[in-house]
């Protein structure tokens, strides 16, 4: 039963990080490492009921990817504002300025 | 003792919330006749809900290019909001669902309000519905905080997340009594959240309906009839929250719960009728500057009361 | 109990993640992310962890909401009636995502997973609290800090007015120029 928890944080995973290589709006990166994310959060309450339910550890795993959650969610969201207002566009491959 | 009824009961938390939603309507009809300087009789008290059959007969309107799933899926969102708000309700002895987590399950639900809406403005791809779910939006981010704040000082004051022990937490006093900026701005809430009264600015005049625009036949009776039962689940949980539940001498606590969550049932919809639209551009700084740190600071002096005379005064 | 919840929700939340990255219409693809974290809270409140479930389900539905204005404001294409391909790498990232998920799936069936240690207690929600509140301060000292310095960073990165826009050259103008006039006049 474990194992297919962890199959299935294993699946979000992945598919966040197809849409988080592939996508090409900063905002739908975004959306794929909320996914990301989510695979985590289900995989750390996964490991806290199969594995050690009486410590907290699994639980502050928990609180603590939400408010990574949050954090890179709001953060994102500025970067995108900031980035749109200069180029009118959100697109990420126009947003490699610090590359060269 | 609050015990959780058997699985049945969940059909009956509806019904119970349709028949307070029927008497808000009511009550609602009234006071606009009163206010039209109507001659009050019956059939003024039987009109809104006379639009039932009328709504259930009449045809959906088709907007072009409508995302009609999204549009659905929202407007079905706001009834069925409130009817999951209300499952954690304790209605004298018994709730239909004791979760222990009570207080976060009503918050969640009414905050499902928040996709309704949006999804309702996005989905008949028309300006004015579009315009009424964006105003939701800033409104909801304004409403919000404070009322989380309000809630976390009545679980705070009741050292539980546990609806039905807050109720019983309130022996002595009641929270309305010495948290009414908490009891003040979960009021505000509910009629935010059912977007009435004060907070009807997305459903407002100005737009035609805003989101109930383009919305007819039964889903605009789903929508009209989701408000309602928002709002009665709204005023069904401040009863245990903070006017003590179904304590009282003398009736059954089923009564008593009924005639608290009746008076505060009638006393917003006097409020609907009484106060005028805010602009949620204006609330939200007023919200963000004034009602966040009162509700703040409301939770501070809740959690120093517990901490030094280790349960309520 | 727990496996058939987990059958349902646990298909709903991968289904609903990949349709996120399929749907043209913007909005519905933030509806599936939606949909996605209502089936993970979910599976967590079925996973003993109440408060938490119930509070991601709260989080990730103001979350979404958010994120498809953002969405609607920024992309070209919100409602996906104009076909649009908007990809880069796909092949590649295909590739990657897969091979990852072919190697975390890997590690999860040949690891000897440890039994379990303990039961769970009565009360996980108190436990969270008392942990965060003793042992784990210091995680609840960063995590607090950490949201402050985003709620500074994200508004000073989004805003294109500063003070002296509002107050004037000398910060001496009251009632400050917005474009919209707050509700309490400061």
């Amino acid at each position: 039963m474990l194992q297919l928890f962890l199959l299935l944080a294993a699946g979000l995973f992945s598919i966040g990080l197809y849409g988080a290589l592939s996508q090409q709006s900063i905002v739908m990166i975004m959306m794929g490492l909320e996914l990301m994310l989510n695979g985590v959060i289900v995989a750390a309450g996964a490991f806290w009921h199969y594995l050690a339910p009486a410590s907290s550890a699994g639980q502050v795993i928990v609180v603590a990817v939400v408010v990574a959650m949050a954090v890179e969610m709001a953060m994102g969201f500025a970067v995108v504002t900031a980035i749109f207002r200069a180029r009118d566009v959100d697109m990420a491959d126009m947003a490699s300025d610090l590359k060269r | 003792m609050v015990t959780s009824a058997p699985l049945w009961s969940v059909l009956v938390v509806p019904a119970l919330l349709a028949g307070f939603a029927t008497v808000a309507v009511a009550a609602d009809g009234l006071l606009a006749a009163r206010a039209a300087h109507r001659r009050v009789s019956p059939a003024v008290l039987a009109a809104p809900l006379a639009e039932v059959p009328r709504l259930l007969a009449a045809q959906r309107r088709v907007t072009p290019a409508a995302d009609t799933l999204l549009w659905r899926l929202g407007l079905a969102a706001v009834p069925v909001a409130g009817v999951l708000a209300a499952v954690v309700i304790p209605f004298g002895q018994l709730t239909a669902s004791r979760m222990s987590v009570g207080v976060v399950w009503f918050n969640a639900m009414e905050v499902l309000t928040w996709a309704g809406l949006w999804m309702a403005g996005w989905g008949p791809n028309a300006v004015l519905p579009l315009i009424g779910g964006y105003r939701f939006v800033a409104q909801g981010l304004a409403y919000e905080l404070p009322l989380m704040f309000a809630l976390i000082s009545a679980a705070a004051g009741a050292q539980s997340l546990d609806v039905a022990d807050i109720a019983g937490a309130q022996g002595h006093l009641w929270f309305a009594v010495w948290m009414p900026a908490a009891f003040a701005v979960y009021l505000a809430g509910v009629h935010a959240f059912s977007f009435l009264g004060p907070f009807g600015y997305p459903a407002g005049r100005d737009l035609a309906g805003g989101v109930a625009a383009e919305v007819s036949g039964p889903d605009r009776l789903m929508l009209e009839a989701g408000r309602w039962l928002l709002l009665t689940a709204g005023a069904g949980m401040a009863v245990p929250l903070f006017l003590g539940g179904g304590a009282g001498p003398l009736m059954p606590a089923w009564a008593w719960s009924a005639v608290k969550t009746l008076a505060v049932v009638l006393a917003l919809v006097w409020g609907r009728r009484r106060l005028p639209v805010i602009r949620a551009d204006r609330y939200a700084e007023l919200a963000w500057v004034v009602l966040i740190p009162v509700a703040i600071a409301q939770a501070l002096a809740v959690a120093l009361v517990v901490l030094t005379t280790g349960g309520t005064p | 109990m727990t496996t058939a919840v987990f059958w349902v929700l646990a298909p709903l939340a991968a289904a609903s993640g990949f349709m996120v990255f399929r749907f043209g219409s913007m909005a519905r693809a933030t509806i599936a992310l939606l949909v996605s974290f209502l089936a993970s809270g979910g599976l967590l409140i079925v996973l003993g962890l109440a408060y938490l479930g119930t509070v991601v389900i709260l989080m990730m539905v103001m979350e979404m909401v958010i994120m498809a204005v953002f969405m609607i404001a920024y992309m070209m294409n919100p409602a996906g009636l104009m076909p649009m391909a908007m990809f880069h790498n796909k092949r590649a990232s295909l590739a990657i995502s897969l091979t990852v998920f072919a190697l975390l799936a890997a590690g999860i069936f040949v690891t000897r997973w440890p039994r379990r240690a303990g039961t769970a207690p009565r009360d996980p929600t108190f436990r969270l609290g008392e942990a965060l509140m003793g042992p784990q301060m210091l995680t609840m000292v960063t995590l607090g800090v950490t949201l402050l310095a985003t709620m500074v960073g994200a508004v000073v990165l989004a805003t294109h007015r500063g003070r002296y826009d509002r107050f004037g050259d000398d910060l001496k103008r009251r009632p400050p120029t917005d474009p919209a006039r707050g509700g309490v006049g400061r």
